[in-house]
């Protein structure tokens, strides 16, 4: 197993996380696409039991997992870290109500990034997510991702809190540009 | 402008017709005015207002409308309310949800910061958006038969269903239901899932 985002194996930890969506009995799993996400929304749309929904912005899904927890329902909404900008007043609802809301941030503007318009996002997604009253879990081992999930999961259901867990640019890897 | 305008239907009429035959349908409120309204028109704990978060109501509709299948989630928000989550028109509409349906009250002006035109005001129209997004049926109601037509279709149409009910009248009276989201949401889960939703 090589669990290194940026080689040509694939990684466990998306295939830990959709077992985890499983076991603790998450049914929406909404997102607006990263390709740090990508095999853990392919798992996701195969996944009969969950059902997996693009976004057109990352508020939506806001929204879409408040309405999901009135019905009953767990869910989770994956996002890139500039997707955290676009979600902060609908963060309100979250955390006014009580509504559990996980969401997973694959992190962009940090570890060898390439695009400097992505590092202003990048640098502001932990304080924006605590100013908003939310707690921030981080990984940036592959055999860190399960165990910060789990807990996640435990913390944003158990309690009814708003939880984002960023998977930092160390483990997906930096995108290529293929720029000398 | 305001009162009995021609091809506008009362505000409070529309309303009423959206809510008086209620049953099991399950209820999103957009914030603002729809909210003054609804629960002028009874206030319910099958109802969830938002006081915030302008922009999701439609969203909040399809999180429950996908948790609940077996039952009819009716959003009901204003024109402002909506254009700010253009985009959710987009994501319904891809989903496909039977069982969610959208009612605006279209009354073209932002009624809770001082009446400033929407941009429905100035063309823009917001059903055959909802039509070209991909709801199954879309209508804007301009008077009381195409009301009729309007609820019946938001009630018990094959969804995604939309429908511009095109308002006018008096202010709503200043109706409130309850302002703590952990009461609005408890009351709510309590209502629909039972008792021992409180615990989970």
């Amino acid at each position: 197993m090589n669990a290194q985002g940026n080689s040509e194996t694939s990684p466990e930890w998306p295939t830990e996380i959709h077992e985890i969506f499983r076991s603790s009995g998450i049914r929406q799993v909404a997102y607006v696409p990263d390709s740090g996400h990508a095999e853990l929304i392919r798992l996701c749309h195969a996944d009969p039991g969950i059902v997996c929904l693009p976004l057109t912005s990352e508020e939506e899904g806001v929204g879409l997992l408040a309405g999901a927890w009135l019905g009953g329902q767990r869910g989770a909404l994956l996002m890139q870290s500039s997707g955290v900008g676009n979600c902060v007043n609908l963060f309100s609802l979250a955390v006014n109500c009580r509504f559990p809301l996980l969401i997973l941030v694959t992190m962009r503007g940090e570890w060898g990034e390439f695009n400097p318009a992505q590092v202003p996002m990048g640098r502001a997604v932990r304080p924006v997510i605590e100013q908003m009253g939310g707690t921030v879990h981080r990984a940036d081992e592959p055999d860190a991702v399960k165990p910060t999930v789990e807990a996640a999961v435990k913390l944003a259901f158990n309690t009814s809190r708003f939880v984002a867990v960023t998977l930092g640019q160390k483990l997906i890897g930096a995108k290529s540009f293929s720029v000398k | 402008m305001m009162g009995n305008s021609e091809g506008f239907i009362s505000r409070e009429l529309a309303v009423r017709t959206l809510l008086q035959e209620r049953g099991e349908e399950l209820v999103v409120i957009g914030l603002g005015s729809p909210v003054w309204d609804c629960t002028s028109a009874g206030d319910h704990p099958l109802s969830f207002p938002l006081w915030g978060a302008m922009g999701s109501a439609a969203m909040v509709g399809l999180g429950l409308a996908i948790a609940q299948p077996d039952r009819r989630v009716i959003v009901v928000t204003g024109d402002g309310e909506m254009l700010m989550g253009l985009g959710s028109l987009a994501t319904i509409g891809a989903q496909k949800t039977e069982n969610l349906a959208i009612a605006v009250l279209d009354n073209e002006r932002y009624g809770e910061t001082g009446m400033q035109h929407t941009h429905t005001a100035h063309g823009v129209n917001l059903a055959e958006m909802a039509a070209a997004a991909g709801f199954s049926e879309t209508i804007q109601a301009r008077d009381e038969e195409a009301l009729t037509r309007a609820v019946q279709m938001v009630r018990f149409g094959k969804g995604p269903v939309f429908a511009a009910l095109k308002v006018a009248g008096a202010k709503s009276s200043l109706v409130l239901p309850p302002r703590d989201g952990v009461v609005l949401k408890t009351r709510f889960r309590e209502a629909l899932l039972g008792p021992d939703a409180v615990k989970e």
